[in-house]
């Protein structure tokens, strides 16, 4: 911004400022008005959705896959979308911090004296793309099926004894920590691992046996599971066609 | 003694004292009359000491430029969340206990058995995401509205660094409640702050407290939640404030500023 275009601004913002009307009481009235619908949303807020807690932290446990408060979505979604783990600092840490720094310079890259939004296209739409990946990526965050259970529904053609074993099943997977690397349905992580969405096509049971007993690395063995979950486990996979 | 003359605050002429009527200039001091007195001698002995008045005068009587409408109420909206997390926060502090062994307990006795406990809980857990959502929307208006540019720049900076504490803030606050959730969301989160370069495992230790998740990470957590932050943020919404007062609220970029008619016409 060139001499001449601040003291024209200062100048104009004088007139301006002369023309306007004390703080108080006139924008202390809004600010006030505000402030009660701040807080009554506030209230019903914790009077309608309250705050759950859940199980006491287990640091034994290592199956559980956490989600973060949903403002964080965006960043939890871009971690899902980025794959190769060399890329994976670039999600994590390279776009928040680079988004920040251009945030925080931004007064010194862009130094027009232009202030009206429609002669900025530029920075609007710099604004908008902006606006609209957060937002996307928040909605798919929001609506990735939960790393912890499974969606898959049980099959109509299964008897009752059977489709009991499919239940069970689909909760020892939810509970042995696949989702952390395999995809099933809408739910778990595309990757290290192959989708198991239809293991049950491509590998006959004895064959899903053997892979969770003795598993080519980085997959850890399932031997160790009573045998009793590891049949439900065998068995539900072997349903998924 | 020196005698504090305040302007008139504008006020609707229906409010506006009525002149006294003939033969009533006289009347005795009532008990009111009484009462006003002793508070312009309370604020004057107190403004003769600190010339308070003057700054406060400075404070509320500065215009506000023409055509501010109701989009310019989003940064004290953010403050307001900000009181009300600070205000909801102090109570929950009363009860909870930043152990590893104690936390979960402590939470569950403010959520289940302490006196309004689990709205007072639900009010700063849901706080925080009506200070998220009012904080972007206000940095939304600054952005759209210019108003980073001169001769705000400073205080735009001040500002996104604001938006990154309140991060921090919700970050840190995460994992007090100390259920498998919070624990767990905080173990990748420390670890995804350790995979940046450089300083990024320096970090994560620190907020650790070494290099292992330990007992001493929650009650770190909790001193940085509730001591650390909060005094960068007060500070920092104090330093904020203060630069919103001394340069003025941008009038909308819209805004034509056209001078006095009187003036022009004399110049014509």
């Amino acid at each position: 911004m060139k001499q001449a275009e601040k003291e024209q601004y200062l100048r104009e913002y004088a007139i301006l400022k002369s023309q306007g009307k004390p703080f108080f009481p006139y924008a202390v009235a809004k600010d006030s008005a505000m402030a009660v619908v701040v807080m009554l949303v506030i209230i019903a807020l914790s009077l309608v959705l309250g705050a759950e807690l859940g199980p006491k932290a287990d640091p034994t446990t290592t199956t559980y896959v956490p989600r973060p408060e949903w403002y964080f979505f965006f960043l939890f979604e871009l971690l899902r979308v980025i794959k190769p783990p060399i890329l994976t600092p670039l999600a994590t840490v390279g776009v928040p911090t680079l988004a920040m720094v251009l945030l925080l310079t931004l007064p010194f890259y862009d130094r027009s004296a232009e202030r009206r939004p429609e002669r900025r296209p530029v920075a609007m739409a710099a604004m908008i793309l902006t606006v609209a990946a957060m937002a996307f990526l928040t909605y798919q965050g929001a609506n990735a099926g939960s790393p912890n259970s499974v969606d898959m529904p049980t099959p109509t053609s299964l008897s009752p004894t059977q489709a009991a074993v499919f239940n069970q099943g689909k909760l020892v997977t939810a509970q042995s920590g696949c989702l952390a690397c395999h995809k099933i349905g809408d739910n778990g992580n595309d990757g290290p691992g192959p989708p198991l969405t239809n293991v049950g096509a491509r590998l006959p049971a004895q064959a899903i046996e053997r892979t969770l007993q003795n598993p080519t690395a980085p997959m850890p063995s399932f031997a160790n599971l009573p045998p009793q979950k590891l049949s439900a486990l065998v068995a539900f996979l072997s349903q998924l066609k | 003694m020196p005698r504090i003359k305040l302007p008139t605050p504008p006020r609707p002429s229906a409010l506006q004292p009525k002149p006294p009527r003939p033969g009533e200039e006289d009347k005795k001091a009532g008990p009111l009359d009484v009462a006003a007195e002793g508070g312009i001698r309370a604020v004057d002995w107190i403004d003769e000491r600190t010339s308070l008045s003057s700054a406060t005068r400075w404070l509320l009587f500065r215009k506000v430029p023409k055509g501010t409408n109701w989009f310019y109420t989003l940064g004290s909206a953010s403050l307001i969340a900000f009181v009300s997390q600070a205000t909801t926060g102090v109570f929950l502090a009363m009860y909870y206990d930043p152990s590893a062994n104690h936390a979960y307990e402590s939470v569950r006795y403010i959520t289940n058995e302490a006196f309004l406990g689990a709205f007072v809980r639900g009010m700063h857990k849901w706080g925080s995401s009506v200070m998220v959502v009012l904080v972007f929307l206000h940095m939304a208006r600054t952005f759209v509205f210019g108003a980073y540019k001169y001769p705000r720049e400073l205080n735009w900076i001040i500002g996104v660094v604001l938006l990154i504490l309140t991060m921090a803030m919700s970050f840190t606050g995460y994992l007090l409640p100390f259920d498998q959730r919070s624990y767990w969301a905080t173990i990748v989160g420390v670890n995804i702050n350790g995979s940046g370069p450089i300083i990024g495992p320096f970090l994560s230790d620190f907020l650790r407290g070494g290099p292992d998740f330990g007992a001493t990470t929650l009650s770190r957590f909790y001193a940085i939640h509730m001591l650390l932050i909060p005094g960068l943020l007060a500070a920092l919404i104090g330093a904020h404030l203060y630069l919103v007062a001394k340069l003025g609220t941008t009038a909308p970029p819209w805004m034509k500023a056209e001078a006095d008619p009187e003036l022009t016409k004399a110049t014509a």
